[in-house]
């Protein structure tokens, strides 16, 4: 299982570095709603500093809707899926591996939304350990559930509205707890703790990875 | 066609009176809770006549949250499961989610409309509101795989797998916003109620309303299973019968279709 998720993440992320859709796109739609999110908000730094976690989690959410749409429209042309499916590696590997090649992806979109948000919000980062480790933990929780749900709607011709409408309901409670444990990080909000935050995501996550490892053989089929 | 053309029964003459049982107890129970309800029970000191909605309102949402969607997580946990799989557990699940929406939705509703006088607002973001609303989307986001075409046996294994997800993210949901925000006055209303020191006729007019409730849901839900059933039989009767037509077109007058056909 763990050899065939290397396997896999290595294969995505190898297409990634040489199409290099998700950094020159994905990421740039990120930026974009963090623009354009200031511009909802009016040119006041002080709500633009209180509403940064919610709002980097928010261009989190989205661009991780594209990032499992990415990574699943790589295996649509030429029955690459059939492949895949035919090539005997574990379906719980081809899960991990593909959930990881998106989680690596998210992750460097968010270093670069991160400086965004210090650079065009003024968010201040009291805390670097609880940021890193609740943005990792929240990261994985996301790329689980939506590579699940990117396997899911592979292969329909309805995938780019269906995904988003299966996907974000599932995600809020990664948005909501994301959001309150970088509160507490940047010092937001009146003594609000972080770590039942973080905990909360690292059970999302070791949630949706188990759910994943256990269901994705049997979705596969499905397809 | 009625309900004993065996072509078309997806059940037996006696299961057709059980559940017509069924239907004709919800009613009387439900006219029952509407009596005692508004007529018997004596208005509250606190919150007057608006007390009324908690013979309606806790029943529904719990048939909603607990009934239906126990229902329908369970039998898609039992089509997954190779040995227990059958085309019954997927039917009765997408019944249970359909019926599900309906409930969920007048739970928002009966709640908001409860929620305006007490809390002076239609909407709040309290933790059971809000997960609530996010039951209802998943709950739609299940239909929607589902209106998506595709042959049985897959469509079935995709939705399981929605409910399936769905339900484990509905704990965590309403774990999240429950930290998240609270106003919670449900349970205190619920709790009083239930208590031993209110009027004796309110309990028994919400235990009426549980009761009513859930046997409309059953009844609901058997109807749902065989509208279900039927569907697919005309699914799988439309291409013959659209054979049939074409080469009636042939032979028969245009006019008569039906005559043709018979």
């Amino acid at each position: 299982m763990w050899r065939d998720s290397v396997l896999v993440a290595g294969k995505d992320l190898r297409i990634e570095l040489r199409s290099r859709v998700v950094l020159h796109q994905v990421v740039p739609v990120a930026v974009l709603v963090l623009v354009l999110f200031a511009f909802a908000l009016g040119p006041d730094r002080a709500p633009m500093a209180h509403a940064a976690p919610g709002l980097f989690w928010m261009a989190v959410l989205f661009a991780s809707v594209l990032a499992v749409q990415r990574s699943f429209a790589l295996e649509a042309p030429e029955g690459a899926r059939d492949g895949l499916r035919l090539s005997g590696l574990d379906p719980a590997g081809v899960f991990l591996g593909k959930t990881a090649a998106v989680a690596l992806e998210m992750v460097l979109l968010e270093v670069v939304l991160t400086a965004g948000i210090v650079v065009l919000y003024g968010s201040h980062i009291r805390s670097y350990g609880s940021i890193v480790v609740a943005g990792l933990a929240g990261t994985a929780g996301l790329a689980a559930a939506g590579t699940l749900y990117g396997a899911l709607a592979a292969g329909l011709r309805v995938r780019e509205t269906l995904l988003p409408f299966l996907f974000l309901p599932v995600a809020a409670p990664v948005l909501l707890a994301g959001t309150r444990a970088w509160q507490a990080a940047l010092g937001i909000g009146v003594g609000s703790a972080g770590d039942p935050w973080v905990r909360l995501l690292l059970v999302f996550a070791a949630v949706y990875l188990a759910l994943g490892v256990v269901i994705f053989g049997p979705l596969q089929e499905a397809s | 066609m009625s309900s004993t053309d065996p072509a078309v029964a997806p059940w037996s003459a006696r299961a057709t009176w059980i559940v017509r049982g069924l239907g004709i107890a919800a009613a009387l129970a439900l006219a029952g809770t509407i009596w005692l309800g508004l007529w018997v029970t004596p208005p509250d000191q606190v919150q007057h006549n608006l007390v009324r909605l908690v013979y309606i309102h806790p029943p529904i949402a719990w048939v909603a949250l607990y009934l239906a969607f126990g229902v329908a997580a369970g039998s898609s946990v039992l089509w997954l499961w190779p040995r227990t799989r059958s085309r019954f557990w997927d039917r009765l699940a997408v019944s249970a989610v359909e019926v599900g929406i309906v409930f969920t939705a007048l739970t928002l509703v009966t709640g908001s409309i409860w929620g305006r006088p007490t809390w002076g607002v239609w909407w709040a973001w309290d933790a059971r509101l809000t997960s609530t609303a996010l039951l209802l989307l998943l709950l739609l986001g299940y239909m929607a795989v589902r209106r998506v075409p595709a042959d049985p046996d897959s469509r079935a294994r995709r939705s399981a797998v929605v409910a399936l997800v769905a339900a484990v993210d509905v704990p965590i949901v309403h774990f999240s916003v429950d930290w998240w925000h609270t106003l919670h006055q449900g349970a205190t209303v619920l709790n009083a109620n239930l208590s031993p020191t209110i009027h004796g006729s309110m309990a028994w007019t919400l235990l009426l309303g549980f009761v009513a409730f859930t046997l409309l849901f059953a009844w609901m839900l058997a109807i749902r299973y065989r509208v279900e059933v039927l569907s697919e039989q005309l699914q799988d009767s439309a291409l013959e019968v659209a054979l049939r037509e074409r080469w009636a077109e042939g032979k028969g007058p245009l006019t008569d279709p039906g005559g043709a056909l018979a």
